[in-house]
C-alpha cells in the first residue's frame, strides 16, 4: 500500500494523539498515592480528636495542611496529564 | 408520524451534543493589551497582572478605609475587623516563627491575601491570578529569596555554603536540589490546585451548554439569544464552584503562608 505524504503525516498524528491519551491516563496513576496518604491521615486525625476533643481546632488545621502537601505528587501527575491533553507538546515536532 | 416527528427531535437533539466543543483556557492568560510597534509586537500585559493590579487598588482602597479614623477603644465594626484581622495574623507568626521574626507579619498577611483574592476572583468570572504559573512562581521565589536570605543572616555567608554539605559531603548534589526543589514544588502546588479546579469548573460549564442545547433542540426553541443564555448555566456551578474554588483557594493559600512560615522560621533558627 502506498501512502502520500499528507496521509502518512495524518497516521503520525494519530499516533501521536493516541500516546498522549494513555500517557495522560497513566500519569493520574500519580492519585492513587495521595489518596491512600490523606486518607490515612484524616484517619489518624479522627482518632485523635475522639481521644482528645480539645485539641480539635489544631489537629483539624494540621491535617488540612499536610494533606495539602501529600496532595502535591498527586498534583504533578495532574500537570503532566494535563499538558499532554491540552497542550500537545509533541505535536509540534511533527508540524516543525 | 408520531415515531417520525420523535426521531427528528432525537436527531437535532443529538446535533446539539456535537455542535459544542470543549474549550478549556489552560494554555495561559489570554493577552489582554498588546503593545505594537508598527507591525512586530513589542510586548503584551496578560490577564493576571491586569487583574493583580485591579485587586491591588481594591484592597489599597478597602484597607484605606478599613483603618480610617482608628480609636484607641474601637466603636466601629469595621475597626474591630481591622483588629481581628491584624491580631490573627501576628498570633499566626509568633506562633510558627517566634517572637522576633514578628517584622514579617505583614509580608504573610499580604500574600495570604493576595493569594486568597486572586484565587477567588474567579467567582466573579475574571481568570484567577493563581492559573498562572508565572503568578505562584513570583511567590515562590520570594519565599526562597527570603529563605537564602534568613540562612546568611544567621551562618553567615561560610556557614550557608557549609549548610549544603551536611551531614556528609557526598549528599551536596542532593541537598543543593532539595534547596531548589522547594521553591518549585510550593508554585506547582498552587499552580496545580487552582488550575484543576477550573479545568473541572470549565468542563462542568461545557457540560451544562451541551445539556441546555439538547433541551432546546429538543423543545425546538430557536431564538438567538439562546446562543448566549444556557438554562442549565444558572445556580448548579455555584454549588460545585464551593469546593473547587472556593475551599481549594483558601486551603492552597493558608498552606502557601504555613509552608513559607515553616521554611523561613526553620531557616533563621527558630530558638527562644
Amino acid at each position: 500500500m502506498n501512502m502520500t505524504d499528507a496521509q502518512a503525516l495524518l497516521l503520525a498524528k494519530a499516533l501521536v494523539l493516541m500516546g498522549q491519551g494513555i500517557g495522560a491516563g497513566l500519569a493520574l496513576i500519580a492519585g492513587i498515592g495521595p489518596g491512600i496518604g490523606e486518607g490515612y491521615a484524616v484517619g489518624k486525625a479522627i482518632e485523635t480528636i475522639g481521644r482528645q476533643p480539645e485539641a480539635k481546632s489544631s489537629a483539624t488545621t494540621t491535617m488540612f495542611i499536610g494533606c495539602a502537601v501529600a496532595e502535591s505528587t498527586g498534583i504533578y501527575g495532574l500537570l503532566v496529564g494535563i499538558i499532554l491533553l491540552f497542550v500537545n507538546p509533541f505535536l509540534k515536532h511533527l508540524e516543525g | 408520524m408520531e415515531t417520525a416527528q420523535a426521531v427528528s427531535a432525537l436527531s437535532a437533539a443529538a446535533a446539539g451534543f456535537f455542535d459544542t466543543e470543549l474549550h478549556v483556557d489552560v494554555l495561559g492568560p489570554r493577552k489582554m493589551i498588546t503593545v505594537m510597534n508598527g507591525s512586530e509586537e513589542l510586548f503584551s500585559i496578560s490577564e493576571t497582572v491586569v487583574t493583580g493590579w485591579l485587586l491591588i487598588i481594591l484592597l489599597f482602597i478597602l484597607i484605606k478605609w478599613l483603618t480610617s479614623d482608628l480609636k484607641v477603644v474601637p466603636t466601629s465594626k469595621k475597626q474591630v475587623l481591622a483588629e481581628w484581622f491584624v491580631t490573627f495574623f501576628n498570633n499566626l507568626v509568633k506562633e510558627n516563627m517566634g517572637a522576633k521574626m514578628m517584622h514579617l507579619a505583614p509580608y504573610i498577611a499580604t500574600i495570604f491575601t493576595f493569594a486568597l483574592t486572586g484565587s477567588l476572583i474567579s467567582i466573579f468570572g475574571f481568570r484567577s491570578m493563581t492559573v498562572d504559573i508565572n503568578c505562584t512562581g513570583t511567590w515562590a521565589a520570594l519565599t526562597f529569596i527570603l529563605i537564602t536570605f534568613y540562612k546568611i543572616k544567621s551562618n553567615g555567608f561560610g556557614g550557608y555554603l557549609k549548610g549544603f554539605t551536611e551531614p556528609v559531603a557526598v549528599i551536596t548534589p542532593i541537598n543543593i536540589l532539595s534547596e531548589v526543589a522547594t521553591p518549585v514544588a510550593m508554585a506547582l502546588r498552587m499552580f496545580g490546585n487552582i488550575s484543576s479546579g477550573m479545568i473541572i469548573s470549565s468542563i462542568v460549564y461545557a457540560f451544562l451548554t451541551v445539556l441546555s442545547n439538547v433541551v432546546y433542540n429538543a423543545l425546538a426553541l430557536n431564538f438567538s439569544a439562546l446562543n448566549y443564555f444556557h438554562i442549565f448555566q444558572v445556580g448548579i456551578p455555584a454549588v460545585l464552584s464551593i469546593y473547587f474554588d472556593f475551599f481549594s483557594g483558601v486551603i492552597q493559600s493558608y498552606v502557601f503562608i504555613m509552608l513559607t512560615m515553616a521554611y523561613v522560621g526553620d531557616a533563621a533558627g527558630k530558638e527562644d
